[in-house]
């Protein structure tokens, strides 16, 4: 390994140069530094424009197959912000939608409301669990749950996103969620089995839900008293 | 160059009848009885655990290590302290590896027996909880007969287990998960789930008693860190009993006995001055409290002490004895 | 003064005897970080081979108009223009591996081994031998990256590229697809490269020459 030094006369730049360094203007300087930024500039607003249509359609196609997949297929679905603790399918007219939380009312094709989509984000093992889940409030159950970033364990706390059978649980159990250890289920409708070894992200994935209802549970029960 | 009659040594020169293979001797001795506890309680297969992991330790010891390091005895410890950390249904080839990688990157890759900075078994327990989190948490329920082994325990080489065990739950895993205490007895006669050395606190207590006995261990290291714990968890508990475990749950469940007499006393990775073994021994023991009511695992011991483990040098800088006549660090070291 | 390299061995340099990770140790964090599977080590290779090309031809083409009291600043805005470039090309193009390396893309900026040869290569040489010797220090980090992968994915997944290679009742070692099994593979991989080397060394102070005794010349 004694080439490492070969050709690549970094080291021995410095003492050759010091002694015959000549000012260089600070404008040449500028002008180096200032046209550099200029052409990235350039660059980069031709690329982003590029590839954001691209990166835009992929985003919302994920959030369309999240809605699809947690509502088991609805027709249509409307938007709906949480402004000032209730939840308004029109925004008033100075709001920036932005940032508002947003939970997504899906249809049956004869305009019957099937249930809402609802997001939530809280600590797991590692970081932030997003999830994304479908709740009818007729019968109070979930009717699906699917996780849309985590950074758990791979292989083993992971397992909250692509486990099938543990994400199969969600499928139509009764809120509040009650998170048990396989093996031990009573066959109450709100149990939910947790993965043997990933107990604590399973918890939090139940909890995310329980505390999403708390909050939305009423706003949504008022929002459809409103609309009969 | 040297003559026979004229001979130069470096001090010392009178040597006390201890040496390094008479103390480790002692400590497998003393171990004996603990794994013959463990074996009572978890059954045969508990045995095999320790063997396996005992028989990977040596046989990396005899290939890698140098030469005659296989009969001073650390190579044993480490195998059986390792074995004595893992679930008793643990699959006996993760178990051999264990002792492999115990041997291989917690010592000789450090330059041998004297050099690592961390305690060998323990380093292989990390990695096989960062290899195999679900193997290492599935805990046997104790209601099977103590010949029968678990189907887990004889799974291929690389193979995982072909069938789903009931698995049972560890005193610190019931609280942490379900706030249910264990009887304050169970825990002290060993009648309780967990890793094969976490059974019985009073055999462990005589067997460590004995070793700090005859100062073969540091007594100040298991006094530090029972004395924080107590201290800590009991004003934990004070503040709310329902929320934390009292002391004597936090004394005598999971791998604190164990850890407290055999392993975080051993002589390369714990501070070699008095006072430097106190406070070794307390931040293991604030660790532990720590790791078990905030953390997100039930049982801290073992990341307890490999982190202090790490400070060891520290501490040893940090409480160097003044030398007669001098003050404090001008000492010509 | 810089010794005269031919353009064959401009090429091979970077990709083996001196190559960034496995020898100069540069680049690691991208290596340790994103390389638990085949399909991340092979993304974030192709990335990084794409800023350092790129780099080193604009900052060879421009090598006498960037006075070296700013040449640093300049050699990371140009780096940082084309990371920012591959980072939205990649989301657009395979937004499911974007994902998987998450903010690795962006740290590919401070990959020491792209300014490296900025530095030490780029602005000293023409443009074509520029391109030769990113060529081939990319060839040789893709190459680093792609056994650290291999070994990572087979040991941890159990899979090669996503195909299960042990069966289906594999037990995964998960400690390799988290960092520290990053530790532990390059550890490894050092540790059998260095044996390599001493004993090779050793064989040809016994005079047995070994088959490739010429590479040994010393530089």
């Amino acid at each position: 390994m004694s080439g490492a030094g070969d050709g690549n006369g970094g080291s021995r730049v410095l003492p050759q140069a010091a002694p015959q360094r000549e000012e260089v203007p600070s404008w040449r300087l500028l002008v180096t530094l200032g046209s550099t930024g200029a052409i990235a500039g350039l660059l980069l607003v031709f690329v982003y424009q590029a590839t954001q249509p691209a990166i835009q359609a992929y985003r919302a196609m994920v959030l369309r197959q999240a809605v699809q997949e947690v509502l088991k297929g609805p027709e249509r679905w409307d938007t709906l912000y949480v402004v000032d603790g209730g939840l308004v399918q029109e925004l008033p007219a100075e709001t920036d939608p932005a940032g508002l939380e947003m939970v997504f009312l899906g249809y049956h094709e004869d305009g019957q409301p099937i249930g809402f989509a609802i997001t939530g984000g809280e600590f797991g093992f590692q970081d932030i669990i997003d999830l994304i889940f479908g709740y009818d409030p007729g019968t109070k159950t979930v009717t699906g749950m699917k996780v849309l970033a985590n950074k758990e364990t791979p292989g083993l706390g992971d397992k909250i996103e692509k486990d099938s059978v543990f994400v199969a649980e969600f499928d139509g159990s009764e809120t509040p969620l009650v998170g048990v250890k396989s093996g031990r289920a009573t066959g109450a409708a709100n149990e939910v089995d947790m993965i043997t070894g990933a107990t604590i992200s399973s918890r939090a994935v139940i909890a995310i839900i329980n505390h999403r209802l708390e909050l939305l549970g009423p706003m949504i029960a008022a929002y459809l008293e409103e609309a009969n | 160059m040297s003559s026979s009659r004229l001979l130069v040594t470096a001090s010392p020169h009178l040597r006390g009848p201890a040496s390094t293979p008479k103390i480790m001797w002692n400590v497998v001795g003393s171990l004996v009885p603990v794994v013959a506890t463990a074996g009572y309680f978890f059954g045969f297969g508990a045995l095999l655990v320790i063997a396996a992991a005992t028989l990977g330790a040596l046989l990396t010891e005899m290939v890698f290590g140098s030469k005659g390091s296989l009969g001073d005895g650390s190579a044993a410890i480490t195998g059986l302290l390792l074995g004595l950390t893992l679930p008793p249904g643990f699959p006996l080839w993760m178990s051999f590896l264990g002792g492999v990688v115990a041997i291989a990157f917690g010592k000789l890759i450090f330059g041998g027996l004297g050099q690592n900075m961390f305690n060998p078994a323990l380093l292989g327990r990390a990695f096989l909880q960062a290899a195999f989190p679900v193997a290492i948490t599935t805990w046997p329920t104790g209601e099977e007969g103590w010949w029968n082994l678990s189907p887990t325990q004889a799974s291929l080489p690389l193979m995982g287990a072909e069938v789903d065990t009931v698995t049972g739950a560890t005193p610190l895993g019931l609280w942490k998960f379900e706030r249910i205490a264990t009887d304050a007895v169970d825990l002290l006669t060993g009648a309780i789930g967990g890793s094969a050395g976490e059974t019985s606190a009073v055999v462990i207590t005589i067997c460590g008693g004995y070793l700090a006995l005859r100062n073969f261990l540091n007594w100040r290291i298991p006094a530090g860190i029972f004395l924080t714990v107590f201290v800590l968890s009991g004003a934990l508990w004070l503040i709310d009993a329902g929320r934390y475990p009292s002391p004597v749950f936090m004394l005598f469940s999971g791998g604190l006995m164990l850890g407290a007499w055999f392993m975080a006393t051993d002589m390369v990775t714990s501070p070699v001055t008095s006072r430097g073994c106190w406070i070794f021994g307390a931040g293991i023991g604030a660790l532990v409290v720590l790791i078990r009511n905030w953390g997100g695992l039930p049982e801290g011991v073992m990341y307890a002490i490999l982190l202090m483990n790490a400070m060891v040098p520290y501490l040893n800088q940090w409480t160097q004895p003044r030398v007669f006549g001098t003050r404090l660090g001008e000492a010509a070291s | 003064m810089p010794r005269q390299t031919t353009p064959g061995q401009d090429l091979t340099r970077g990709i083996w005897r001196e190559n960034p990770v496995l020898i100069q140790m540069l680049g690691l964090c991208p290596a340790l970080a994103v390389t638990n599977t085949v399909v991340n080590s092979i993304a974030m290779g192709l990335a990084t081979f794409f800023v350092l090309l790129c780099s080193s031809i604009l900052v060879s083409t421009f090598r006498k108009l960037i006075p070296s009291e700013v040449r640093i600043s300049t050699y990371i805005l140009i780096i940082a223009t084309f990371v920012t470039i591959a980072d939205m090309t990649l989301e657009a193009v395979v937004p499911e591996v974007h994902k998987a390396l998450g903010a690795f893309i962006a740290l590919i900026v401070v990959n020491c081994m792209i300014l490296g040869r900025q530095e030490a290569f780029a602005s000293k040489n023409t443009v074509p031998r520029a391109i030769i010797d990113a060529v081939g220090t990319g060839i040789g980090f893709i190459i680093a990256l792609l056994m650290m992968g291999s070994i990572r994915e087979i040991l941890g997944y159990g899979t090669f590229l996503g195909f299960p290679i042990f069966g289906s009742n594999y037990e995964p070692w998960i400690v390799f697809i988290l960092p520290p099994g990053g530790f532990f593979t390059i550890g490894f991989i050092l540790l059998a490269l260095n044996w390599w080397e001493r004993r090779k060394l050793e064989r040809a102070r016994a005079g047995e020459p070994p088959a490739g005794a010429a590479v040994e010349r010393a530089a």
